[in-house]
């Protein structure tokens, strides 16, 4: 009952008006200076104790960022960001601690305050969490429990430390160094992450969750998470983000890698709140960010499954590379924008191997004066023989000022495949408002019902406790949209 | 009690009521009959509060409130349910779901302590049970890919457990085989009593060998033309509507 009560708490918070999380934690904080160039990567790598080879595969990634150009091509429009003016390192002064019992007692009530208890007696039954406060991870829950069926959860750096071996072979081999702007730039300087091995044969016990916190003032977050399952390994893994408001923009450009082998599975799960601006579009996150999964083994799955509220732009495709025969790839999304939130989200399906199969389904809302884009990549290669597709993508509009937009591009080398692509734009119907008005529902709460009704097919695939507190949160990130 | 006076209303400027007066006391059941365009869906429509309905003239009173100075959710809190001609289909929102949160909106409007799950689902299996309806109906998302009839029993158990004390049944018998224009009628013959008080609409005398009226009124051009006993009804069966009018 404990956890029922804890997230009946937890949405009680969520459900008092706007964004729940706009407050500063004081905390003394080490600051790498501002600005980018190599002796800041040393800097963060020798922070962080480093291998040589690490040192070296980021000051490539540096160097090949500085031969590239940020893209040009989503549907989204902000002022350049001027990458000398961002702190690229800030961590609690206090050294790292070695249990729970020496987290500085002002971090653990900030993540009590967001709903996050990392007292183990008082957490979610069932999840373990790993708490990243801006650069570096403050703690990291039953990582006792796991270790016993072998699963490895912990920090990043933790893991270059002890299992370098593990963390030199996956880093850079999904997402590698080069592979774009936002990637480039997150290989040079990522400070710390999570970092999850599921051995052969083992169903991971309990769900695995990260909890990213941006709390210094112009920092940018750079996290990296490597999830890597062995054959026949599984693991549901969710993220939560939330950061202060502020005025001023916030950079976050994220990198996760994940690895399935054979018969594997993973399912990653975002609920993503950073701080959407305010109403005329002053500040909130800029979320830059690369995600892929490989399906290396046989009958492999990856699953992505999105919870998009927050931040002022979202660029994020998440994606899947179906190598091994019979694997399967699914992305289920729901990006919810209002105000002048910009929003130019999707993944990219991309077919290797024979019987290969892929689902899409994306929910975009659009609300306010934003803008709402799905683009989305299918590519079936030549040796994909029998490889399948299936899209759907329906967007929903609240008020006629807000904008929805829908890219697929299909690409399909191989006569055998099927690729299916379904799309539906609709707005919320005078008559199914007035139909809950008049059973005495408030027209804000008809709306929520609405769109979580919409988004149905995306939030049931949500693990249940977290599925509450989406629908929650889309009926909160609504607020101001209608009347 | 319900008090209508006089009550004019018009859609994009088109005339539709045309001086209403009627009074519902309490524990009364009232028919309001009339050919088509008279203006029975748009006195249900004014009276639960829809846009797009103009009140142009005179005043609408339930217990002692201004009915229509009310948002169609207050109504709802004070009482009123508007049971739908053509009830709306809610993608993807499960029944269950959807009629607890319309519970607990109207008990928390009303001041009184909302209902836990546990609570609900047993109070609405009662009510399945009592109208004879299937249970998966509360699984189901709310009327989508139900038949006409399941849609029409559907917002009967909805005005069973919202518990209105004035239901405004708009053509409820309409499209319904003899099976569940009876179980239609069950539902509200259930309901009544001293607190509950309801206007059917309806063009067919059929119904209100169901639900027997206290009180039968006739629409027609926007007006009240006739009023009569349940005997009246049956008068409108044999000789239809021609001449109403001009009475």
């Amino acid at each position: 009952m404990a956890a029922i009560t804890e997230t009946r708490e937890t949405i009680d918070r969520l459900a008092e008006s706007g964004y729940q999380y706009g407050f500063e934690t004081a905390i003394d904080m080490d600051f790498a200076p501002k600005g980018l160039n190599e002796d800041i990567v040393r800097l963060i790598s020798a922070k962080k104790q480093e291998p040589e080879w690490l040192l070296e595969w980021r000051l490539k990634a540096y160097r090949a960022w500085l031969t590239m150009a940020d893209p040009a091509w989503a549907r989204i429009m902000h002022p350049r960001i001027d990458y000398q003016d961002l702190h690229y390192y800030a961590a609690p002064r206090a050294p790292a601690p070695k249990s729970l019992d020496e987290v500085d007692p002002a971090l653990l009530e900030m993540y009590e305050k967001l709903g996050i208890p990392l007292n183990e007696r008082a957490s979610l039954a069932g999840v373990a969490v790993d708490a990243v406060f801006d650069s570096v991870s403050v703690a990291t829950t039953f990582r006792d429990s796991l270790a016993q069926v072998g699963v490895i959860f912990c920090s990043i750096s933790e893991a270059v430390r002890e299992h370098p071996e593990l963390v030199r072979k996956y880093l850079g081999s999904v997402v590698p160094a080069g592979d774009n702007y936002y990637a480039a730039l997150n290989s040079a300087v990522f400070s710390d992450g999570s970092f999850v091995y599921i051995p052969k044969g083992v169903r991971c016990p309990m769900e695995l969750s990260t909890y990213f916190r941006i709390n210094a003032r112009n920092t940018g977050q750079f996290e990296r998470t490597l999830i890597i399952a062995e054959a026949g390994a599984s693991v549901s893994y969710l993220e939560g983000c939330t950061a202060p408001m502020r005025d001023e923009n916030q950079l976050h450009a994220a990198v996760v890698e994940l690895v399935a082998h054979d018969e594997a599975s993973i399912k990653y799960s975002t609920v993503q709140n950073w701080y959407p601006g305010d109403a005329d579009g002053k500040g909130g996150i800029y979320n830059f960010v690369t995600k892929r999964g490989a399906c290396r083994g046989a009958k492999s799955k990856i699953s992505w499954t999105q919870v998009e509220t927050g931040s002022a732009i979202t660029w994020k495709y998440p994606s899947c590379i179906l190598q091994g025969e019979g694997s399967s790839g699914s992305f289920y999304s729901v990006a919810l924008t209002n105000h002048r939130q910009q929003a130019d989200t999707g993944t990219k399906m991309i077919h290797l191997a024979p019987n290969t199969t892929s689902t899409i389904v994306s929910k975009g809302i659009s609300a306010g004066h934003s803008n709402n884009t799905y683009r989305g990549l299918v590519r079936i290669m030549p040796k994909a023989r029998n490889a399948r597709n299936f899209t759907q993508c329906d967007s929903l509009l609240i008020g006629d000022q807000c904008g929805a937009h829908t890219v697929p591009y299909i690409e399909c080398r191989n006569q055998s495949a099927k690729v299916e692509h379904e799309a539906t734009t609709s707005k919320i119907a005078d008559d199914q408002l007035f139909y809950c008005r008049s059973r005495g529902l408030s027209e804000e709460d008809s709306v929520g019902l609405l769109v979580n009704g919409f988004c149905r097919e995306v939030l049931k695939e949500l693990p249940m406790e977290f599925a509450v507190e989406a629908q929650k949160l889309l009926a909160v990130s609504l607020e101001g949209s209608v009347g | 009690m319900l008090e209508i006076k006089n009550l004019t209303a018009s859609i994009e400027d088109k005339t539709i009521l045309n001086g209403i007066d009627l009074v519902v006391p309490d524990g009364e059941i009232h028919a309001i009959m009339g050919p088509n365009g008279a203006g029975k869906s748009t006195l249900s429509y004014v009276l639960s509060g829809r846009e797009g309905y103009e009140v142009t003239g005179g005043s609408v009173l339930f217990n002692g409130q201004d009915l229509l100075a009310m948002e169609p959710e207050a109504r709802a809190a004070a009482g009123v349910f508007l049971a739908f001609q053509y009830p709306i289909e809610l993608p993807g929102v499960g029944n269950a779901n959807f009629i607890r949160t319309a519970v607990n909106a109207v008990r928390k409007a009303r001041g009184e302590a909302e209902m836990d799950t546990v609570a609900f689902l047993k109070e609405a299996r009662a009510a399945i049970k009592r109208l004879s309806m299937p249970e998966d109906m509360l699984k189901r998302n709310v009327n989508v890919g139900f038949s006409g009839g399941e849609k029409k029993r559907n917002e009967i158990l909805q005005m069973a457990l919202l518990q209105p004390s004035l239901a405004l049944l708009d053509e409820t018998d309409s499209g319904l085989d003899i099976d569940a224009l009876r179980i239609v009628a069950d539902g509200v013959n259930a309901a009544r009593g001293p607190n509950f008080s309801a206007l059917v609409i309806t063009h067919y005398q059929r119904l209100l060998d169901h639900i027997v009226p206290d009180r039968v009124h006739v629409l027609a051009g926007g007006r009240i033309v006739r009023s009569g006993g349940p005997d009246l009804a049956l008068e409108l069966e044999a000789h239809g509507y021609a001449g109403l009018e001009a009475a």
